[in-house]
């Protein structure tokens, strides 16, 4: 049996390979031209979960799927803005819910199996299979109803959506295509989920990337080869990617990984606090390698208190003090005494951005530039505790109406020094309003187990980054039903006025396809947070990256993966 | 001679540690600053060297400190400013402290005038005053120290002396359980207590719960010890002699077996102290122990498990080195009291 299937691929190799490359629709990019061959080396916290993208929900997986897969539609992480991928160019009907891809010609997986319109469909199939789990299914239920796909030809695709999708085109991003030839007999035998695991031999693994799987040891290291069959060419027509072979090192601290970095074993080091940006810059020139600074990226850090609805939970203390939390003018008043530019100078040696808003400076298109950025104001703090009934005793402890002291912890992750530090700050800033707070550290899983599950918490402090700058990215968390409204889970109807608001906001901007009417809803929503503070913005540390003198072509971006979103145009001087 | 040598060691040492435990103590005095005291213009600031002769050459009676600021070579860190002098002052009032939790002062020993400060051991990531947490800090790690010493010695002579004196299946079931103590992984036994307790329970309640493990974990060592001791001792002729006289357990152990355990009890509470703040040492920098903003002498070490405060700010590492004299004085107490035992007859 197991020879009658290589039989037939051979065939099929053989027939398929005098369809030359020359009649592909190869896809010429804009970068200065560089020298093939060579190889980079680069570090990963931890060895890949899977290779399968439609299963990969780390970091480390994510990373090497970049390299190795590509989409439709593709987000350029420089300019923000969608391009042409695997689709050449698309049409959008006039009401806005209907996408017909043409996709590119004479194009062949890393196996040198053609790509064609029947792959996109099996694809699509995957990931809208509820049985599968894929990260990507929730972005592909438009309106309540999954997104259609239909083949017209063998280039030509249709996708129809329920309703008009103002950021549809972007949902092609992190869809990769996958290889129908490979992965659908195990689909149909509902094997699909052990496909494509990390420890599968590397013939069975084929994508549309820059890069293909060459050799995985446990515990050290992954190596991606060329793909020789990859669409994309440079300005002078030379093919991509020049890299002959990436290697991932798996390096667990980031400490290590810098050490690494600094004594040269590494080419490209990102994702690194600012302190260790000090360290690295001393030596500099000696060393051969330049670090830069790319700005705030879309990571927002906050504090926010438990507003959860604890009827049932058995939790009568922290439901006590829900009466403090669920007050703005509580709220308001320990906004107005974090001192946030103290939290940029200590916790990120002035790498970063204080935030009043959840968009950082960074996201350009969707920042809301009027929004205003009080100063930190212990005073006005006092006021507004007065004016909600606080008051104080003799020795500065402040009490409620009801004559309780105010004291309730900060949660923070113990992996997270950053956090704890953040929480170390407003613990002492707040405790110049006479709040006692204190900060527990507690390991992520059951930080996040309190969160979530339990709401055994009074207050936390938690970072979120969307993988894109579209306001659709943060549905989950700003609309009261999503996933990620962390201060107020599982509310079956707006707990607020404001948040019926921003849910109407959240869902008209959804379906808005003009983006200075988005921008206006979405500018609302950023002014309800940061009237309502359901959640306290702190700030957002800049992209920090760093690569050896050696490596052309380095233009790191804000958007995930930093420095390897053009991993196809680097190469080695 | 040898007994003259011994009883100066034994002085000296004692003099050292009253010295030591005095400024811990009286921390509010001797430390120029609140333990909690953040000056966030100031983070990471290197140990200020304390002058008498300016820029210009000008010798100045009253000592002085220069101001800070960011240093131009080098990104994020600071370096003396020659521009800004701060005389230094003695008995300066500053902030408020309690002096042995019950009288308040704000009498401190020494400080600066005006904005300028004083960081003898440099400030850490907070702009918070490393000297004044070392004091403070002790405050912690000897109180805990010394109590789980006197803990676990406590129990050890309780045990050890059930043990030995009665011996028989007393003696071996308090025997195997002490080897079952001794077997424990206390670390891991930490983590589990830590873990199963409430999410925010108060500093002293950690402090109290350190101590508790540490001590209640430690009695097996002095109760074997003890348990020797009184072995031996209750064979000895008076105590025979006073038994045949009709004295009661608990006043032979009490009048006749016990006394003659002091001196190796003595011996083996300055042993165990610097052994437990090491431990307590150890588990605070592994965040078991109390947390911010309290110090203690393990959390000023924790931040050198960063690899940019451990290459970049050595006057991190001062704390580590300022354990050495305390552990020093300690040992060299134990080793003069041991040396007694053997020259003073029992």
């Amino acid at each position: 049996m197991r020879f009658l299937i290589l039989l037939a691929i051979l065939c099929a190799f053989s027939s398929r390979s005098a369809v030359s490359a020359q009649t592909a629709d190869r896809m010429v990019t804009g970068s200065p031209p560089g020298r093939a061959g060579g190889q980079i080396v680069i570090a990963l916290r931890s060895d890949p979960k899977t290779l399968n993208p439609a299963l990969a929900a780390d970091v480390p997986s994510r990373d090497i799927i970049y390299c190795m897969n590509a989409d439709l539609i593709h987000i350029n992480r420089e300019t923000q803005k969608t391009e042409a991928g695997l689709a050449k160019s698309w049409s959008v009907s006039r009401d806005g819910r209907t996408y017909t891809l043409r996709l590119r010609r004479g194009l062949r997986f890393s196996d040198g199996k053609p790509f064609t319109a029947d792959d996109v469909i099996f694809t699509f199939r995957v990931y809208l299979d509820e049985k599968i789990h894929s990260e990507q299914r929730d972005l592909l239920i438009v309106g309540g109803k999954p997104i259609a796909v239909q083949k017209i030809d063998d280039h030509t695709v249709r996708f129809q959506l329920a309703q008009p999708y103002a950021a549809a085109e972007r949902l092609f991003d992190g869809l990769p295509i996958l290889p129908r030839h490979l992965l659908e007999n195990a689909y149909n035998n509902g094997a699909f989920s052990k496909e494509w695991s990390i420890s599968m031999p590397p013939d069975q693994f084929a994508g549309l990337g820059p890069f293909r799987l060459k050799e995985y040891v446990p515990g050290q290291r992954i190596v991606l080869e060329r793909n020789p069959y990859y669409w994309k060419v440079d300005g002078k027509g030379n093919p991509l990617p020049y890299l002959s072979e990436i290697v991932f090192l798996f390096v667990p601290s980031e400490d290590a990984q810098v050490i690494r970095f600094q004594a040269g074993d590494t080419d490209i080091l990102s994702s690194f606090s600012a302190q260790n940006f000090a360290v690295l810059a001393r030596e500099e020139s000696a060393k051969g390698y330049h670090l830069r600074d790319v700005g705030p990226g879309l990571e927002y850090n906050f504090l926010f208190f438990n507003l959860n609805n604890l009827a049932g939970k058995n939790l009568p203390q922290i439901a006590g003090k829900q009466t403090w939390f669920q007050d703005a003018r509580f709220r308001e008043a320990v906004s107005a005494a974090t001192d946030r530019e103290g939290i940029v100078r200590l916790v990120y040696g002035g790498r970063a951005t204080p935030l009043w808003g959840q968009v950082t400076p960074g996201n350009k298109l969707w920042v809301d530039g009027k929004l205003p950025h009080p100063a930190r104001s212990p005073e006005h703090a006092r006021e507004l505790l007065k004016s909600a009934g606080f008051s104080w005793k003799s020795d500065g402890t402040l009490i409620d109406s009801k004559a309780n002291p105010v004291e309730f912890s900060i949660l923070t992750s113990a992996s997270n020094a950053e956090r704890t530090k953040m929480a170390t700050i407003i613990q002492d800033d707040l405790s110049q309003l006479g709040m006692n707070v204190h900060v527990v550290s507690l390991d992520f899983g059951a930080m996040v187990d309190r969160l979530l599950n339990s709401f055994d918490y009074e207050a936390a402090i938690m970072g979120l980054a969307s993988g894109d700058t579209d306001p659709t990215a943060e549905m989950n968390v700003w609309v009261s039903s999503g996933g990620t409204h962390l201060w107020h889970l599982n509310e079956t109807k707006p707990a607020t006025p404001w948040e019926t608001e921003m849910d109407r906001l959240m869902n008209e901007q959804l379906i808005t396809l003009n983006y200075q009417k988005r921008k206006r809803l979405y500018d609302q929503v950023q002014e309800i947070v940061t009237q309502n503070l359901p959640v306290i913005c702190l700030a957002s540390p800049d992209i920090l990256v760093g690569a050896k003198n050696r490596i052309g072509n380095f233009r790191p971006a804000i958007l995930d993966p930093y420095a390897l979103w053009n991993v196809e145009e680097l190469y080695v001087h | 001679m040898n007994t003259m040598k011994t009883q100066r060691k034994l002085w000296g040492a004692l003099i050292l540690l009253a010295g030591l435990h005095g400024l811990v103590l009286f921390a509010g005095f001797f430390a120029p600053y609140s333990s909690s005291a953040q000056d966030r213009e100031l983070p990471f600031a290197p140990p200020t060297r304390i002058h008498f002769i300016d820029a210009q050459g000008t010798f100045h009676a009253r000592p002085f400190v220069y101001g800070l600021k960011d240093d131009p070579k080098t990104f994020g860190s600071l370096a003396a400013d020659s521009t800004q002098m701060y005389p230094l002052h003695f008995f300066v009032r500053g902030s408020s402290y309690k002096v042995a939790c019950m009288f308040e002062s704000n009498l401190h020993l020494f400080g600066v005038s005006g904005t300028g400060r004083i960081f003898l051991m440099g400030s850490d990531g907070y702009g918070r005053d490393q000297f004044t947490r070392f004091l403070y800090g002790g405050q912690i790690s000897l109180a805990a120290g010394l109590i789980a010493a006197a803990l676990s010695v406590l129990l050890g002579i309780i045990i050890g002396a059930l043990a030995g004196f009665y011996g028989g299946w007393i003696d071996d079931v308090l025997m195997r359980g002490g080897e079952l103590f001794l077997a424990l992984p206390w670390l891991y036994l930490l983590f589990a207590v830590r873990a199963a307790l409430p999410l925010h329970i108060a500093q002293w309640q950690v402090f109290l719960l350190l101590i508790a493990v540490i001590g209640l974990v430690g009695w097996a060592r002095p109760a074997r010890l003890i348990r020797g001791m009184v072995l031996s001792a209750k064979e000895r002729n008076f105590v025979v002699a006073a038994r045949t006289f009709g004295a009661s357990d608990a006043y032979l152990l009490r009048r006749h077996v016990l006394p003659q355990t002091y001196g190796v009890i003595l011996t083996q509470v300055a042993l165990l102290v610097p052994q437990y703040v090491l431990a307590e040492v150890t588990l605070t920098f592994l965040g078991l122990g109390v947390g911010e903003p309290m110090p203690s002498w393990g959390s000023l070490l924790a931040s050198l498990q960063q690899y940019y405060v451990l290459s970049s700010y050595w006057w991190m590492f001062l704390p580590a080195l300022l354990l050495v004299p305390v552990f020093l004085a300690y040992y060299m107490a134990a080793d003069a009291l041991q040396e007694r035992l053997k020259t003073v007859p029992l």
